[in-house]
């Protein structure tokens, strides 16, 4: 791949197959969290950070345990454990080495394991066969489309507080129409790359 | 007769993924007709059910520091069992449901499930409460899946049930189509359980004056 296909890739994974809104991964925290601007960008840092992280490392898994013996049928039981243990690796790391990057995502951390974005890119990697830069690239690419799309609709839902809203949409009901809409205007960006 | 009651919470109590928000992607991603959003219900039924009799027979053994990667283990266990043998059995629904099988093991329900009933209750409690959750959770996506395929394509179940000169909404199949209609099926049971709730309150406030 040249540079002009990776950047291709790079847009189709970020704008066109938004994670979120297209494929439907990592919902929950997606309306569990995008109430307020702050906690959105948080969770989209520490999903950025725990998505590539997860990505290579299941990668490596897949190919160097998995596929050499035969066991390539445990890889949700593999993927799943090596992620909570990731993710509870990287919690203390960070707590001793970086405090202060840990007083801003920590409390995010725990909530990671559960998203099923970080597993669903993570089999995306290996049904698509990608090389390990391929895998890099769009783990990256995607968990950036992911925050996006967080952060867009955190912006949008903070507005929601001065609106009158009926009754029966309070809360989830409408979040879910918004977002609705919003996968709309993303499913404007097809057109970018031709596929 | 509680076993009943733990078994009917799930089918509108606690009907997943209206009143206990959890388990939302798949519940958007396959429903895009009657058949896959029951499979898949079907599918996280099983896992639930098996998960929830497992967990509260360990749930003395279980350390409770470790108690979320013990669940998980164990959720994974049975959604490998289901993968097999939907491989084996309904390849076609399988490859249909794709990724969204694998990712039963996050799917929220279980985990919640496991640990606010099946780590403080009985086997058979815990077994008639994951069942009734798993079914009100199928119910759910059959619904979901029933009107996007009917609006969506006119068919249902793979046959034509509109009239012929019907002209297909093919939004509601597409990605935010699923968004939109869910949140318009949310607000329709929040209507519904605010109506039933005021029913309820002046039928107590009869009583009272009654007696």
């Amino acid at each position: 791949m040249g540079f002009g296909d990776y950047m291709l890739f790079i847009v189709g994974a970020v704008l066109v197959n938004n994670i979120l809104l297209a494929q439907f991964l990592g919902n929950c925290p997606f309306l569990g969290v995008s109430k307020r601007m702050d906690t959105a960008t948080g969770m989209s840092m520490a999903v950025v950070f725990v998505i590539t992280l997860a990505g290579a490392c299941t990668w490596l898994v897949q190919y160097y345990i998995l596929i050499p013996f035969n066991i390539e049928y445990l890889q949700t039981i593999f993927f799943i454990l090596v992620i909570a243990s990731l993710v509870q690796l990287v919690e203390i790391i960070m707590q001793k080495t970086v405090p202060g990057l840990y007083r801003a995502l920590g409390i995010y951390l725990p909530l990671i394991t559960t998203n099923c974005a970080v597993l669903g890119v993570a089999i995306i990697n290996i049904q698509k066969e990608f090389d390990f830069v391929q895998m890099l690239v769009f783990s990256f690419a995607s968990a950036v489309g992911y925050g996006l799309a967080l952060c867009l609709f955190a912006g949008i839902r903070e507005r929601f507080a001065l609106a009158r809203i009926p009754k029966v949409f309070e809360g989830t009901a409408l979040g879910l129409v918004t977002a609705g809409f919003m996968s709309l205007a993303f499913s404007g960006f097809a057109g970018l790359v031709g596929h | 007769m509680s076993l009943m009651k733990e078994f009917t919470k799930g089918f509108w109590e606690l009907l997943p993924p209206f009143r206990l928000v959890l388990g939302l992607c798949p519940t958007l991603a396959v429903t895009t007709s009657a058949e896959n959003g029951l499979g898949m219900g079907l599918a996280t039924a099983f896992v639930l059910a098996c998960s929830n009799m497992l967990i509260s027979a360990l749930r003395k053994i279980i350390p409770s520091k470790v108690r979320i990667a013990a669940f998980i283990v164990v959720v994974a266990t049975f959604v490998v069992v289901v993968e097999l043998t939907m491989q084996a059995y309904f390849y076609a629904l399988y490859v249909k449901l794709g990724i969204f099988i694998p990712l039963i093991v996050v799917n929220c329900i279980p985990l919640g499930r496991a640990e606010a009933f099946a780590s403080s209750n009985g086997v058979l409690a815990s077994g008639a409460d994951g069942l009734g959750i798993g079914l009100g959770f199928a119910i759910s996506l059959f619904s979901l899946g029933t009107i996007r395929e009917i609006f969506g394509a006119g068919t249902f179940w793979g046959v034509h049930v509109m009239w012929s000169g019907y002209e297909p909404m093919a939004f509601l199949l597409k990605a935010p189509g699923a968004f939109v209609c869910l949140g318009l099926m949310l607000a329709a049971i929040n209507l519904i359980s605010a109506r039933q709730a005021k029913r309820k309150l002046e039928a107590a406030r009869l009583a009272a004056a009654q007696a």
